[in-house]
């Protein structure tokens, strides 16, 4: 049986058991790949459990940089006899089983097609430790130090990382590195080391990554990092897979940086909600007092919010929103990605309503687009919610480093303040389109002993805030309201349009998490002779280069991760290209984020199946036979 | 009943100390029904303001939704106003008080707003402490829909239809005190003598202040057998007279002592009750809770201040955040600029 050779482009599961402390080792294993140069992805596939349950860290390691998911499985590392079944069967054929052979393997595991490494794990953990704890932690760092030598890993790295981890912790580092040791020690002894599957060090830059520095962090975290920098001052939430971290993050950066020297006292102020209700009442009503606030939470956590956030689009209050996306409905998959939320997000709560969202794709995008969620909030007097995911959210990317001009100001929109107050001459109207964008001006309470004090509600005024069930009065302010989302295409975020080599009239739209396999996707399909121009859309509403994209090309791939395809709806519904027949849906929605060779696979499928020969193979056939 | 308010106002009108009239703390003309104890309660906080000397423009106005959740726009017109959604002002004045705790916030509600829909937000801004005053206009009754029962109609009482209520009522006084509110008082909107010092003495205080306002409902709940009925409460009401003096005044001692029992409030101002028989110690949430019980079970209302915990710490002092509005800072203070970005990136790689 050949094995597999390749040389840092490879795809690496680990099979544990949650609540174990693997999670850590991982992500130590990860980021010695990282240090080492090489574009590596990590991600965990976990359960909606604290212990006890079945959980997966896969990585892989990409030399051209992709960053998505590719698909399949060149070496497992099983630690958990739980799962053991099905993940021996999901190794590719020449890959490799790596396996605690404390306990001989079940017979009936063991395949012709693939390589079986095993390392007594338990019984080295027996041997050295004595208490369980011990036993159960360092079994992680010893499979870590066995790959080093199997996969080539630089030893010094790992040893580094041993001690940026525990730093403040000193007595930490001589144990972990002695474990590493056990490992490497083992797999240097019994293999032939490094296997065909192996690492290089490299230089970090990739043609897919570009040529950045890059950083390794989660979505969440760069979320939160863009709500210090953006100035929120108050965040409320409640408790949620997968959105949880970003108020953690929000919360450890705050007593970092916001804590007054001369008192001691909290420039911030964080309330954990008795719901979601309340913590998205609670955003709205600091917004409307003039503080910067928002909220993190997932998709039964909007479902709940959706009442108030007609409120904040109806009485025109800025709001932020960050959802991290799961797999729904109801409670759904909890710990599993998905793009679901789209469609509730774009249209939620009762009556006319339309929201302004943004796709982030990258950390360095969660924390630039949540820095400008605030300014369009308060420009559009709006709620804004920010579209991430699980897989974006909760687990490391390489990503551009975040950036943050120094000269960059706060755009607060249209404040009036007790000054503008008093030069005004006319009365001051807070739903009067003034300007003639469809954005009113708004005060801050208290702001003026006898001026800019108004009634806000949820019910039907006229222009200067007074009760009105005036048909007319209702039909021109709803159609202000329709202005303004108008106004609001002009500076959200345009879309990322890339033409391919050849001319082509096929597209692909996607955004979000689905972005990096993607284009992986497409590069796939280059080499097979078809052509695709993409578009990753980075806000809605559409703007004029969304239309344009839908009317210059014929068939449109609309790749996204749910069942409904609320992408292309969104599309079919909010633009005015008439574009049923040619958007095709390319879905997937198992909860896992989608890979490059499924979306390949899928355009491909459709394609060759169906009655449609590539544009560019026709265009290259009348070329050489004219 | 007028539509139309008079804009006429009497040249010698007396003033507060900030040379504001009372007209000033009034609001639009009210849409509520003639007779409804809401109006009362509305010119009960004007007349607490006004007396008060506080600035209309550093109250913040909050209600819910119903007959008594748009108050708001019938009092201090020149204060801002926000009529939020039903059963979640709670929130809404959480965040708004933890973006400026500068200002002055009275939240308005009902009883469907706050002991039904609203219940939960209700007994999450108890246990916050949040600075404000939250006042239920409470009829027993929902108004705008037509006089369905609410959770506080008594066991026994009948609605309109006629039907007999057989859920045991929900009583927020004894709620609010049994889950941590730090100032808990009753009051009937036909008693202006005892309400509107204690309207001011709620304001005054610091922290979380309830007032349980038995409101009659003059159009759905003010029959015989009601017991949120004008003639009803007249008759079981035991009300234990207040008066609230401002720190700024001299406490003239013209009543017997034997009677009065004065509690100071953390600002100086005292809050002074008068009453002779069931006796308790007000600072005593366990009396406090007895006490009440022990009225409900007699078939009487007992209303004045029932509880009130003086030194209490409201939310943000729970939070530590700055004395400065939260509001008032901008991106010199808030943001941290690019070489802390920097440091983070470096730890990334």
């Amino acid at each position: 049986m050949q094995a597999k050779q390749s040389i840092n482009d490879f795809v690496i599961k680990f099979a544990n058991v949650n609540g174990t402390g693997s999670a850590s080792a991982n992500g130590m294993f990860a980021k010695a790949i990282f240090r080492m140069g090489i574009p590596v992805s990590p991600r965990n596939i976990f359960p909606s459990n604290i212990q006890g349950m079945p959980t997966w860290y896969e990585v892989r390691v990409s030399q051209d940089g992709y960053l998505g998911r590719r698909g399949g499985t060149d070496i497992m590392v099983c630690v958990n006899p739980q799962s053991m079944k099905r993940d021996v069967a999901e190794v590719d054929p020449g890959g490799y089983f790596i396996y605690d052979s404390t306990k001989p393997l079940d017979l009936r595991l063991v395949r012709q097609d693939i390589h079986y490494i095993g390392i007594p794990l338990t019984e080295i953990c027996l041997r050295e430790y004595t208490d369980a704890r011990q036993r159960l932690l360092f079994k992680n760092v010893i499979y870590v130090g066995a790959l080093s030598a199997l996969l080539n890993i630089d030893f010094g790295v790992l040893k580094d990382l041993v001690a940026d981890q525990f730093k403040g912790k000193e007595k930490l580092i001589t144990p972990n590195i002695y474990a590493l040791e056990l490992g490497h020690q083992y797999a240097s002894k019994h293999f032939d080391c490094p296997i065909g599957i192996r690492l290089e060090r490299g230089h970090k830059v990739a043609k897919h990554i570009e040529d950045f520095d890059n950083i390794l962090m989660d979505g969440n975290t760069a979320a939160a990092l863009g709500a210090v920098y953006a100035g929120a001052t108050v965040a409320a939430w409640y408790p949620i897979t997968p959105s949880t971290s970003v108020v953690d993050a929000f919360d450890k950066y705050c007593r970092r940086l916001r804590i007054d020297p001369g008192t001691g006292k909290k420039n911030y102020a964080i309330i954990q909600a008795e719901d979601e209700l309340s913590a998205l009442g609670m955003v709205i009503g600091a917004n409307w007092n003039g503080a910067r606030a928002f909220t993190a939470t997932s998709g039964p956590g909007m479902s709940l919010m959706s009442e108030f956030l007609g409120l904040a689009y109806f009485a025109e209050i800025p709001t932020v929103l960050i959802d991290v996306q799961r797999a729904g409905p109801s409670t759904g998959m909890p710990t599993r990605t998905q793009q679901s939320d789209v469609l509730m997000a774009a249209y939620a709560s009762h009556g006319d309503t339309k929201h302004v969202l943004l796709f982030p794709a990258t950390p360095a995008e969660c924390f630039s687009m949540t820095v400008e969620a605030f300014d369009l909030a308060e420009r559009l007097q709006t709620p804004i919610i920010i579209m991430s995911d699980l897989d974006l959210g909760m687990n490391e990317w390489m990503s551009p480093p975040l950036e943050f001009d120094d000269d960059y100001r706060y755009d607060r929109g249209k404040v009036l303040s007790a000054s503008d107050l008093d030069a005004m001459e006319e009365r001051f109207g807070r739903y009067k389109d003034v300007d003639g964008d469809g954005i009113p001006y708004r005060t801050y309470p208290g702001v003026h002993p006898d001026k800019g004090a108004y009634f806000t509600r949820g019910s039907s005024r006229d222009e200067y805030a007074a009760y009105t069930e005036d048909g007319s009065e209702y039909v021109r302010n709803m159609d202000r309201l329709l202005q303004k989302f108008e106004s609001a295409k002009e500076i959200v975020p345009e879309p990322k349009i890339k033409q391919s080599e050849l001319e082509t009239r096929y597209g692909a739209v996607f955004f979000g998490t689905t972005a990096s396999p993607a284009y992986e996707a497409i590069e796939i399909l280059e080499k097979e002779g078809i052509e695709l121009d993409t578009m990753r859309i980075r806000a809605f509403p559409f703007n004029a280069d969304v239309e344009r994209f839908l009317r210059e090309h014929d068939r449109i791939f609309v790749v996204e991760q749910n069942r409904d395809g609320q992408m292309r709806r969104l599309l079919l519904n909010e633009t005015s290209v008439p574009a049923n027949e040619k958007l095709i849906p390319i879905l997937e929605y198992d909860g896992l984020p989608v890979t490059a060779r499924k979306i390949a696979g899928m355009i491909r499928n459709y394609i060759t199946h169906g009655n449609v020969t590539p544009l560019v193979r026709r265009i290259l056939k009348e070329e050489a036979t004219a | 009943m007028t539509y139309v308010k008079p804009a006429f106002r009497h040249p010698d009108a007396p003033v507060n100390e900030l040379g504001r009239t009372r007209a000033e703390y009034e609001g639009g003309l009210s849409t509520l029904c003639a007779g409804c104890g809401h109006d009362s309660i509305s010119a009960a906080i004007i007349d607490a303001c006004f007396e008060l000397n506080i600035e209309p423009h550093k109250v913040a106005k909050l209600s819910g939704i119903g007959c008594s959740s748009k108050t708001p726009a019938y009092f201090l017109s020149g204060s801002h106003s926000f009529n939020s959604v039903h059963g979640r002002m709670p929130s809404v004045a959480t965040g708004a008080n933890l973006a400026n705790r500068e200002l002055t916030y009275i939240g308005i509600s009902g009883d469907g707003d706050t002991a039904s829909i609203g219940l939960g937000q209700f007994a999450h801004v108890v246990r916050r402490n949040l600075n404000m005053t939250y006042i239920v206009e409470n009829n027993g009754c929902y108004g705008l829909t037509k006089g369905q029962d609410s959770a506080t109609m008594d066991t026994g009482a009948k609605n309109k239809k006629g039907d007999i209520n057989l859920y045991s009522p929900i009583d927020l006084a004894r709620l609010a005190i049994e889950i941590g509110a730090t100032f808990v008082g009753r009051s009937f909107s036909g008693d202006k003598q005892q309400l509107v010092p204690l309207i001011k003495a709620a304001i005054s205080h610091r922290g979380f202040a309830l007032l349980d306002v038995i409101s009659p409902c003059v159009t759905f709940n003010n029959h015989g057998e009601s017991t949120k009925s004008y003639e009803h409460v007249r008759k079981v009401n035991d009300a234990m007279p207040v008066d609230f003096v401002p720190m700024k005044e001299e406490i003239t001692a013209t009543y017997d002592s034997g009677t009065t029992f004065e509690v100071c409030m953390h600002d100086g101002s005292v809050v002074r009750l008068y009453k002779q028989d069931n006796d308790y110690d007000i600072e005593d949430r366990q009396a406090a809770l007895e006490a009440t019980s022990h009225y409900t079970q007699e078939g009487k209302i007992l209303t004045g201040l029932l509880y009130i915990q003086r030194d209490s710490e409201e939310l943000h002092d729970q939070l530590g955040t700055t004395r400065r509005a939260l509001n008032s800072m901008d991106e010199n203070e808030l943001c941290p600029g690019s070489r802390f970005l920097d440091s983070i990136n470096a730890g990334l790689r």
